[in-house]
């Protein structure tokens, strides 16, 4: 056994989902478990109680939403990637799901997932801030809308309650000038730093706490990135510059 | 949940995952384990169709759905499967501890692209770590096992 010993709950809805999440002590939801899961096998996460969300039926749906594109909690990464919907409206996301890991972690892996973990190092959150999507969140009290800005509020935190299930992504149409680059030891790692391109909009990932905008013009101004065995933090900043140089020359 | 087309209970505890229920209580143990935290692939199984790592799924979670492993590609005795066949023809292994992996991914790989580009075939196998082959054997039979996947 590798997890340490959990509660384990498999709820039929989105309804039964949120009075668990509203009714238990210290529990986690299990999406795509694409992240959760080796946090568990490590033991570095040991929650009393796992809410797995796979078996709710109809919320892996992405269809199109105030011109932009919705992504429902079990959309799996590799659906929204080849989605003809998401490449019609954002194809930012689905160029910025390609740089996710690899496709066997995105058969499996969601959208929704990589946003509630927010790991600061990861493509997806980013992206949405530079195209400044929102989420939407449900619980026993109701739904709200959280946007992109205010979404993402230290290493791996969120804005998202503890009885809240983010039900749903939402990428704003976009037909700008896009791209995504990153730099990482290997093919599929996470990024030392990425950056994200949407029109004039400059989102960088991988050095700070979260996801942060930059100004294309001067990406570095106030980023202090940590330093690591992969990277210092000058090295970040190099790259954050190289990166932005790359971006913006196209 | 059904392995190889057998019908199997769950196990009872959650916190038994796939790759160890698949390996210590269905004693499947052609399924691989080596970091067990989804780096280097070789616990890839398919679900309903589709490679996923194993070590990254509660077993639980398979229920209903319909595993497949390396032991399920061909029945003792008959021919190998067209991916086994060609990772056996162009030397597509040394040690043999990433292979399952490999073809497991390959098979997904190949259902998704049947004639797969060069880049398309380094995508596919960008999520499985071989520490003796280079990946150039591996590479030609990916290529290989898209020809004799058309016979």
């Amino acid at each position: 056994m590798k997890p340490a010993r959990f509660g384990y709950h498999a709820p039929q809805s989105v309804e039964e989902t949120c009075q668990l999440l509203a009714s238990l002590e210290d529990a986690k939801v299990l999406a795509g478990g694409q992240s959760l899961v080796p946090l568990l096998n490590f033991r570095l996460a040991r929650p009393a109680h796992l809410v797995d969300i796979n078996r709710i039926g109809n919320l892996d749906r992405i269809y199109e939403r105030d011109g932009g594109v919705a992504v429902q909690a079990l959309a799996r990464q590799s659906t929204v990637e080849d989605s003809e919907l998401a490449a019609r409206l954002c194809p930012l996301l689905p160029a910025a799901l390609r740089q996710v890991a690899h496709r066997v972690i995105r058969n499996r892996g969601t959208v929704c997932g990589s946003l509630a973990h927010a790991d600061p190092a990861s493509e997806l959150p980013a992206v949405m801030l530079a195209l400044n999507g929102h989420v939407v969140a449900a619980s026993a009290r109701g739904q709200r809308i959280i946007p992109a800005a205010d979404l993402f509020t230290s290493v791996m935190q969120t804005a998202l309650a503890p009885d809240e299930l983010l039900v749903e992504a939402w990428f704003p149409g976009a037909h700008g000038k896009y791209a995504i680059a990153e730099e990482s030891r290997r093919h599929g790692d996470f990024a030392l730093a990425g950056a994200v391109r949407y029109g004039d909009r400059l989102a960088l990932f991988g050095v700070a706490a979260t996801p942060v905008m930059a100004d294309p013009r001067d990406p570095t101004k106030g980023l202090q990135p940590s330093g690591d065995l992969e990277a210092t933090p000058e090295f970040r900043l190099h790259l954050v510059r190289a990166l932005t140089e790359r971006l913006f020359a196209a | 949940m059904k392995v190889n087309g057998v019908a199997h209970p769950v196990p009872v505890d959650p916190r038994r995952l796939l790759s160890d229920h698949l390996r210590h209580d269905l004693g499947l143990t052609g399924t691989h384990v080596g970091c067990e935290h989804g780096v280097c692939g070789c616990c890839t199984v398919l679900l309903d169709g589709a490679p996923v790592r194993s070590c990254l799924m509660l077993a639980v979670q398979a229920e209903g759905h319909e595993v497949t492993t390396i032991e399920g590609l061909a029945q003792s005795g008959s021919p190998l499967h067209p991916v086994q066949q060609a990772f056996h023809e162009c030397h597509g292994l040394q040690c043999g501890f990433c292979t399952p992996g490999f073809v497991m991914s390959v098979v997904g790989l190949l259902r998704e692209h049947p004639d797969p580009t060069p880049e398309q075939v380094d995508e596919g196998i960008a999520g499985n770590l071989c520490r003796c082959t280079g990946y150039a054997s591996i590479r030609r039979a990916v290529h290989r096992a898209a020809e004799l996947s058309k016979k």
